[in-house]
This record gives structure tokens, sequence and C-alpha cells, in this order.
């Protein structure tokens, strides 16, 4: 088990979408932790080469694409 | 020129959590990668009008997500139209339980209304404050709360549904099931 969603008890009253289903803080907790881990599957691979590249082109006033 | 250079990083700093709110949007790496892409030369060309002192991730996410419906408004079902090979090329998690586990969960999340799924990662997972979301999304701040609640209760709801991991990537399936 994660301790990241560590404020879900707190906010337990402001559920106030009373559908089907009743959200628990267990629910809520889950689902936070799946999203940042969805999330941090992406962020993880840090910035791919080609925007490293393709800012410093933009950076360099004379390069503006026209030379590789 | 020491502005520009500090712009740059600045930008550079935003791209994991850019392409991050891009694949969660469109669902496909290529087209999230080429999503940013644009994202970061649009900024680069409109820098006049970024306010030095905000948020320069903020306003890089307003950039993409308006980039990402002008765009689907053009694509519409095509958009959605992913099978499972997106996750595939994400699935770095060692244990093959949160993989099932990670991927139902994106599965479910595809079924949420744009507005609902936007709200929910940019609060949740990309550590927006609801203003900040609110800003990105052009709404005020309780239309924020209210998407990101509904969002919240419909996950569950839809997770709730033990047997989801057993119908395989079939979206019709699932959609199906989800409507009734």
């Amino acid at each position: 088990m994660n301790k990241s969603g560590s404020s879900q008890q707190k906010t337990k009253v402001d559920v106030r979408v009373s559908e089907t289903v009743k959200l628990g803080p267990d629910n809520k907790a889950k689902i936070g932790q799946q999203l940042r881990l969805m999330y941090s599957q992406v962020v993880d691979q840090g910035v791919p080469n080609r925007f490293d590249e393709m800012l410093k082109r933009l950076d360099d006033p004379t390069g503006e694409g026209s030379k590789e | 020129m020491s502005r520009r250079n500090d712009v740059r990083d600045a930008m550079l700093a935003a791209v994991p959590s850019l392409r991050a709110f891009a694949v969660s949007l469109c669902g496909n790496v290529d087209r999230a990668d080429d999503l940013v892409q644009e994202t970061l030369l649009r900024a680069w060309a409109n820098l006049g009008s970024f306010q030095p002192g905000t948020s320069m991730s903020a306003w890089l996410f307003t950039i993409l997500r308006n980039l990402f419906r002008s765009e689907y408004r053009k694509r519409r079902r095509e958009v959605e139209d992913v099978d499972g090979s997106y996750a595939e090329s994400l699935t770095s998690l060692p244990d093959q339980n949160s993989r099932l586990e990670i991927n139902e969960f994106r599965e479910a999340l595809r079924l949420l209304p744009p507005e609902q799924r936007e709200s929910l990662i940019l609060v949740g997972a990309s550590g927006f404050s609801y203003e900040e979301a609110a800003q990105i999304c052009g709404c005020a701040v309780g239309t924020i709360k209210s998407r990101v609640n509904r969002a919240r209760t419909r996950l569950a709801e839809i997770l709730s549904i033990d047997s989801v991991s057993d119908f395989g990537p079939d979206y019709e399936t699932r959609a199906v099931v989800n409507s009734s």
C-alpha cells in the first residue's frame, strides 16, 4: 500500500455527488493513486531528445529551423 | 537572451508533465508528442502573451488543451479510436497485477466525458490547484470541482465492476456494460 493518498480522510464530506455509488475515502485514495501511477509512467520517461533539440534550435537566433 | 534561456528551461521542465497530460487526452503517445511539440512551438511564437510571474506550466497546459480541442473537433471519433497498443508501450511496471490494474484504469478513464477526464487529471495527477485547473479549462472553479467529483464517482462505479478485467481490450463491450 502506498501512503501517498493521505488527505482523503478529511475530505470525506465533500463528496456530494450522490449517484449510485458512494465514494468512500478508500475509493478516492485508490483512484488518486492509480491516476498518479498512470501519469508517472509518462513523466518518468523524462524529456525525449526531440524536444531538447527542438528547443535548442529555437534558442539559436540564426537557426530558425532553416538548418539542421 | 538570458530571459529566453530561462523560458526555454521552464518549457523543458514542463515537458514530462505536458506529455503525460497529452497522452491522457489523446490516448496515443505519438500523437501526444506531436501535440506537445506543437504546443512548444506555439508558445515560443507567442511568448509575448505570457505574463512573467505567472505559471509557465499552466500557460503551456492551456495552449496544449486548446490545440487538442481544436484538433479533436476536426477528428472526432478517430481520436478516441484507440486500441490497447498505446498502453502496452507504456507498461513499464514490473508486476503483472499492477499492469493489468493500470490498463484497466486507463480504459475506465477513457469512458469519462472529456471535460471530466481532463479536470480529474489536472487536479489529481498534474498537481494543479482547482483555480489553476479552472484557468486552464477556461471555466469556473466550481465547475472544475463538480467535474472532478463526478469523475471520481463515475470511475469508482466503473471500476467496481469486478469482471471488467475479464473482458479484454474490447472497448465496445465495456461501453455497453458501462451505459447500462
